[in-house]
């Protein structure tokens, strides 16, 4: 068996033992989903923008890739304060292999839990234009979930503790949610807004998601694509850097 | 035991900033030999231990591992030694199994291999009938156990036993050096450990080094410490070279962040 896979192995494994991770992590975009979706649904059909539910159905399951891959730095924190990191630090496999193995498995919890809000969307109604593209849209998950969670690990490399992790996610994740278009459409915004969204990769996740979903674009999708995947090899590079100088 | 040098020290010397933890300390263990490193808080043995098992780099000096440069070949170091830390390091989620069997991917044993010495290992420390129970439902003496386990699952040359007894009851301590011994026997492994349990190193250790204020101020065995200090038991001889005050000098840096950690968890 190989380092990479058993690392990530674990991350999965401690996530479906975890049964109040799960109902957190799909509760909290359920809520978001039903208040925004209804609560906001009519203003927006007034608008003349069409059914704001399925609108907000690609945004969404963006917000919980993003706040899930991004927790995979807070186990991280734990890993440190209760010494299991110490146990891959002297074993003789590279830092990169230790960062990659978890990572992937924080970025695959991240996408089941992204995935989770899909299906939950297919009950309340939502319905892709077209079922074969839900492919591309997983493909478009997985690629945010494996940036983020890169991220997070590098973040999580040279914080020390729980609480400074915590002030620096918010600081980072909230800014990079709200002024992505995850809930509201780019097309309509002042300019300055959409300049900063333009420099958010997480814009161009939020507008991959829903071409494929719905058939709606902002970017285009090609350049959704480069920009993700420019994204994705950037801070897979952070955090590998900074894992390398980590210390348990 | 043979004249062989397993571990070695050559004018290491660990500064944190402006602290001087460890200060031009050279030393030798033989393999197959138990060695206790003793020294009052803040002497600096996590120190070295933390140089030797490749988590903190020296400012200067070299460490040999087995023949293996410590800084230089870390992961052929890495791979000739076991540690079982202070804190414990297990995954508490996982069960004692699967700890064990992440620990064989971590040193490339093949699943094979890995298997037989699981099992074995884990009736040795008899926690083979526990291997399904998630290690969070162990007592604090079943996971110091099962971490001696781990350490050993690869055959390393040294094992490294950082306050291994620290906290626990006095029938587990004898269990644990029990374990040890056993092992050490069999594969003519050296131990390395650190205490503060003196009796615990006079009964176990063939030699003894003591570290104060980061520099290595003697090694022999009791025998030879208590000769050198004309006392009756290495308790006392250690008391006549550390002196009796209590020390309350500030920590070092990786001491001082433990130390907030454990008292946030706490809280």
């Amino acid at each position: 068996m190989n380092v990479i896979y058993i690392l990530w192995l674990r991350q999965v494994k401690r996530f479906f033992r975890a049964k109040s991770r799960i109902v957190g992590a799909v509760g909290q975009p359920l809520l978001f989903l039903l208040a925004l979706g209804y609560g906001l649904g009519a203003v927006y059909q007034r608008a003349g923008q069409g059914n704001y539910l399925e609108f907000l159905v690609p945004g969404i399951m963006a917000q919980t890739v993003l706040f899930s891959a991004m927790f995979y730095g807070a186990m991280i924190m734990f890993d440190k304060q209760f010494g299991f990191l110490k146990e891959t630090l002297v074993a003789p496999v590279s830092r990169l292999r230790i960062m990659l193995g978890g990572a992937l498995g924080g970025a695959t919890t991240a996408v089941i839990q992204g995935m989770l809000v899909f299906f939950i969307s297919l009950v309340i109604g939502f319905r892709p234009q077209n079922w074969l593209a839900v492919l591309t849209t997983l493909v478009i998950l997985s690629l945010l979930a494996i940036s983020i969670a890169c991220f997070s690990s590098g973040i999580g490399s040279f914080v020390e503790d729980m609480q400074g992790f915590q002030a620096i996610n918010q600081f980072l994740v909230f800014p990079l949610y709200f002024l992505s278009g995850a809930l509201y459409p780019l097309d309509h915004v002042p300019a300055w807004l959409r300049i900063v969204a333009e420099f958010n990769p997480m814009s161009y996740a939020v507008d991959a998601m829903r071409d494929t979903l719905i058939g709606q674009t902002h970017f285009g999708l090609a350049k959704d694509f480069i920009v993700l995947l420019v994204t994705t090899i950037v801070l897979m590079g952070f955090g590998a850097y900074r894992f390398r100088h980590i210390e348990a | 035991m043979s004249k062989e040098p397993i571990i070695r020290l050559e004018h290491v010397t660990k500064k944190f900033g402006t602290v001087t933890a460890v200060n031009d300390v050279s030393f030798e263990t033989r393999r197959g030999e138990l060695f206790a490193l003793l020294g009052p808080n803040g002497a600096g043995k996590s120190t070295t231990i933390k140089m030797l098992t490749t988590l903190v780099k020296p400012t200067s000096g070299t460490l040999t591992l087995a023949g293996h440069n410590v800084t230089k070949a870390q992961d052929k170091a890495r791979k000739s030694f076991g540690i079982v830390f202070q804190d414990p390091s297990v995954d508490g989620e996982l069960t004692a199994y699967e700890n064990m069997e992440l620990h064989a991917v971590l040193y490339s044993l093949s699943r094979k291999t890995a298997r037989p010495r699981i099992e074995a290992l884990l009736r040795l420390v008899e926690l083979w009938n526990r291997r399904d129970t998630p290690v969070k439902n162990f007592s604090g003496g079943m996971k110091r156990r099962l971490e001696i386990a781990r350490g050993l699952l690869h055959h390393p040359h040294v094992l490294f036993l950082d306050e291994p007894t620290l906290g626990l009851d006095t029938q587990t301590r004898n269990l644990l050096w029990d374990y040890v011994q056993k092992m050490r026997r069999e594969e003519n492994m050296t131990v390395f450990f650190t205490t503060h349990y003196l009796e615990e190193a006079e009964a176990n250790a063939d030699r003894i080094g003591i570290i104060d204020h980061g520099e290595l101020i003697a090694l022999g065995s009791t025998k030879e410490l208590t000769k050198q200090t004309k006392t009756t038991n290495l308790e006392q001889a250690y008391l006549a070279l550390t002196g009796k005050t209590v020390r309350d000098e500030e920590v070092g840096p990786h001491e001082a962040w433990r130390a907030r950690q454990r008292a946030r968890t706490m809280r």
